[in-house]
């Protein structure tokens, strides 16, 4: 039974990792705008683009 | 590439019809807008062809291309960049733009592909539910007005978003009360595990020294619920104590409060019930429901916000050397000389320096029909220059122009509006008081059988299980369900408190211009042959008064017609197929052509003068054959059967509008609604709301405001509700509690509607959460309350009230068209 105590801080260690990562997607703008992300998704790789200088624009997020 | 190729009729482009006349049979592709023409052409340079698989794997309804051709350089202007854009560290700068006809997952392909296109633009990210795209460029590349200039020669016409600081402040809000309902979800799934365990052991046997440890967890994480996600219920209801208003944040924080004392006291101890698993499950769902509907009352406002930015925001200025210049509108000063092109509104209140026009006042004083304007006269802003470009001296720009004294009244009205009492907060102020009595009973009733630990116990025990946690998500869930609904049916509700005030009838007082009628001149009726109408709208053409502009464009295949000559005002003449054919005012073509109205006639102008429209007469000589075209601003359509289906609902209705007296006479006569006043200036309507108000506050029957212009912005203010017709000027936007995206009167009749049947779905919620809450009362006094008891019962009555909530607003389909459309 002893394996408890040591396994309750580590589960709610664990917990607290997943509200922090939460808390920074937030902030970053993650959350922002649900319904566009869907959208772009379908038709990302489908591009056969002609010319060389082909960018991905999927670093930056919106949060000015 | 382009699956439209092999029909020749449709266009390359968007795949819509190409009209006969634009038919080119030697072009090797055919489209049926130069929209159109230019987009294809754009895609095919820049190798985005992909677009039409795109398009066609999406399966979306086609639009065909609107490029406006504008230059945009207002948005070069240094004051403009200044307000407008943001600096990033590696030398680019971003700025967010509204774009119009941005619909689909193919736009969005597209427009995030903007740099293919407008070389220095280093990205493009398009937000679908916003309608906007945030760009970020290299100024020393490209410059803005060229960045606007390639989105619309996509088909996207491009808008700077204002009030964009505004907006920042909303995502910040919105982010942390996503965190809030996270932290608080995470921590309530965390605490239910340790109860589990804690009850498991309840019923076989557990140590002592687990039990403790287990509720020494329990308590820090229920604490951590409370003063994190759950505070907003503590200053909510300080708040509501401060200002001494009944809240339901109120009893919410009264329970909250009682069993994070009574369960870390508990704790400390080491007997006891301790709760905490039962609330932070409440302060979850409470957060839940609340999130939800600030995300549907958040999507309404953007799509407003939207609308909004769409009025033109810049001006054209005459320079000094003669020269012109596209300006933003915050440059433009008093003294400045404008040019007005026709179709342009007035940025700002002046007088005409060189020009005649004519000037439509209908959003501004609600004038239906347009005023001749000359060298000398007055132009207020918001006005729309109709037929001829005129140079304009600015006198007053800003909140000093009339319009801008208009807003000021609306900001006003808006600022005092009296907050209104929600059922459920009138509601909670009864509970609190009930709740209160009762736990000092139980308290004192049990203190005299066991002593006063067991008084306390079953006192605590009450206060915590009669929390109103359904009666708190009954409201917001039903409405943003309701919300949502009226969304999809097209009426955009921008406070949710507005469905509780349009449940009860009350009095309606409808705009007239641009509300119950088009707003617009068109050809209401016409007698005589066809040919000789034709003719007439042949020689119309020619002739930029609106009256000649209606009747030109209400026919198709006009011939030619030559030797026009035109009477100011009166009448126009012109030949066609040898016949000279004069039109104007019937006074006037029967004293020019020496002629008396036939008696087949007469009736019929009486008729149209009853109808409010103006009648035309067209002459033919010599064959004598005469023909009568009745001119006016229509009723809509749908509007008899509107004020019916309103009339029988128990609405009061009452026509105040700006226009001439005997056009509301006629209208209010043709609708059958008694009351009625003309020429209301705007500030007098707004008055005219007031004493309303004033009489009838005795009771609770609403008074609703429903006006499309300028003129009604400050009245829509001022109301109980505001409504806003489609295709309202930006001051009625504003000023308006609930915007309705469709044309037309039939709208208001479905929004009375889904309100009755949200609010009963609502108190149908609060009847089952109030009966919930009288039961578990009893138990909890009676001593049967214990803490596993309260976690399975508190959560069911909660997902029992969403359940049912999600019915708001579903039957009120069948009701609106059959019964309301039939007359009574």
């Amino acid at each position: 039974m002893s394996a408890i105590l040591i396994m309750i801080p580590v589960a709610l260690f664990l917990a607290a990792l997943g509200i922090a990562a939460f808390i920074i997607a937030a902030k970053k703008g993650q959350f922002d705008d649900l319904d566009t992300p869907a959208l772009r998704a379908i038709f990302d790789d489908d591009e056969t683009p002609p010319d060389s200088k082909k960018e991905k624009n999927i670093t930056k997020e919106d949060d000015a | 590439m382009n699956p439209q190729q092999s029909e020749p009729t449709s266009c390359d482009h968007c795949g819509l019809p190409v009209p006969q006349g634009l038919l080119d049979p030697t072009a090797e592709h055919q489209f049926c807008c130069n929209g159109c023409q230019t987009v294809y052409t754009i895609l095919h340079t820049a190798g985005l062809e992909n677009y039409y698989t795109v398009r066609s794997a999406v399966d979306t309804k086609s639009q065909s291309a609107t490029t406006t051709g504008n230059s945009y350089e207002e948005l070069d202007d240094p004051i403009f960049t200044k307000t407008w854009l943001t600096t990033n560290d590696d030398d680019t700068v971003q700025i967010e733009l509204l774009l119009e006809g941005m619909h689909c997952a193919a736009c969005v392909w597209l427009i995030e592909r903007l740099p293919r296109v407008a070389p220095g633009v280093i990205e493009s990210r398009a937000n679908i539910r916003r309608r906007t795209v945030t760009v970020r460029y290299r100024p020393d590349d490209i410059k803005l007005s060229k960045v606007a200039q390639s989105l619309d020669r996509l088909g996207y016409a491009a808008h700077p978003a204002r009030g964009k600081k505004a907006h920042d402040i909303r995502i910040k809000e919105d982010r942390q009360f996503l965190i809030r309902v996270a932290v608080a979800g995470a921590m309530a799934g965390n605490i239910m595990l340790l109860a589990i365990a804690l009850y498991g052991g309840a019923f076989s046997g557990i140590s002592e020294s687990w039990s403790t440890t287990f509720r020494w967890y329990s308590t820090v994480l229920g604490l951590l619920v409370l003063i994190w996600p759950g505070r907003v219920f503590f200053t909510g209801a300080i708040a509501a104590l401060r200002t001494r208003t009944a809240h339901l944040d109120i009893p919410i924080a009264l329970a909250l409060l009682t069993a994070g004392f009574w369960g870390t006291l508990n704790t400390i101890r080491g007997v006891g019930e301790i709760y905490f698993d039962s609330i932070a499950v409440l302060v979850f769902l409470l957060l839940v429901g609340r999130w939800i509907q600030h995300r549907q009352q958040r999507a309404a406002s953007d799509s407003v916000e939207l609308m909004l930015t769409l009025t033109p925001s810049s001006a054209t200025r005459i320079n000094d050397d003669g020269s012109t210049k596209r300006v933003p509108i915050e440059s433009v000063e008093s003294g400045n000389s404008l040019l007005v092109a026709a179709g342009e509104s007035f940025p700002a209140d002046g007088t005409i320096t060189d020009g005649t026009t004519t000037i439509d006042n209908a959003l501004l004083t609600g004038e239906s029909i347009p005023i001749t304007a000359t060298t000398g006269d007055q132009a207020l802003a918001g006005a729309t220059n109709l037929s001829s470009p005129i140079t304009l001296r600015v006198q007053a720009v800003g909140e000093h122009t009339r319009i801008g004294r208009l807003m000021n009244l609306v900001a006003q009205a808006s600022e005092h509006k009296a907050p209104v009492v929600r059922m459920a907060d009138a509601i909670a102020g009864y509970f609190v008081i009930i709740v209160i009595i009762l736990a000092l009973g139980t308290f004192a009733i049990w203190t005299i059988i066991q002593g006063p630990a067991t008084g306390i116990e079953h006192a605590t025990a009450l206060l915590i299980v009669t929390c109103p946690c359904a009666l708190g998500l009954a409201t917001p869930m039903a409405m943003s369900v309701a919300l949502g609904r009226s969304a999809r049916a097209g009426m955009l509700i921008k406070s949710a408190v507005v469905l509780e005030q349009l449940s009860k009838p009350g009095t309606m007082i409808l705009d007239k211009t641009g509300t119950l009628t088009t707003g617009s001149t068109t050809v209401a009726d016409t007698f005589g042959d066809q040919d000789l109408l034709e003719a007439a709208a042949a020689i119309e053409k020619s002739s930029n008064h609106p009256i000649a502009r209606a009747i030109a464009n209400h026919f198709t295949d006009l011939p030619t017609a030559t030797d026009i000559t035109q009477t100011t005002a009166q009448g126009i003449t012109g030949t066609v197929h040898n016949q000279s054919i004069l039109v104007g005012s019937v006074d006037f073509v029967l004293r020019s052509r020496n002629l008396e109205l036939p008696p087949n006639l007469q009736p019929k102008v009486v008729r149209l003068l009853d109808r409010a429209l103006t009648p035309i007469l067209v002459h033919e000589l010599p064959s004598n054959r005469l023909a009568l075209i009745g001119v006016g601003d229509q009723l809509r359509q749908d509007a008899k059967e509107s004020i019916k289906a309103l009339q029988s609902r128990n609405w009061n209705l009452q026509i105040c509008s700006g226009d001439h007296q005997r056009i509301v006479e006629s209208i209010a006569s043709q609708l059958h609604i008694q009351t009625h006043q003309g020429a209301v200036t705007p500030e007098a309507k707004a008055q005219h709301i007031q004493s309303f108000k004033d009489q009838i506050t005795t009771n609770k029957h609403p008074v609703v405001m429903v006006g499309d212009g300028v003129n009604d912005a400050a009245a829509l203010a001022k109301a109980d509700v505001g409504i806003a017709v489609h295709g309202g000027a930006e001051a009625s936007l504003q000023a308006a509690d609930v915007y309705l995206v469709k044309p037309g009167v039939t709208p208001i009749v479905e929004l009375l509607d889904l309100a009755r049947s949200t609010i009963t779905t609502i108190r149908f919620c609060m009847l089952f959460s109030l009966t919930y809450n009288i039961i578990v009362a009893s138990l909890a006094m009676a001593g049967f309350i214990n803490a596993l008891i309260a976690a399975i019962v508190m959560p069911i009555s909660s997902l029992t009230v969403v359940a049912i909530c999600t019915r708001a607003g579903k039957n009120t389909k069948p009701s609106t068209s059959p019964q309301s459309l039939e007359p009574t």
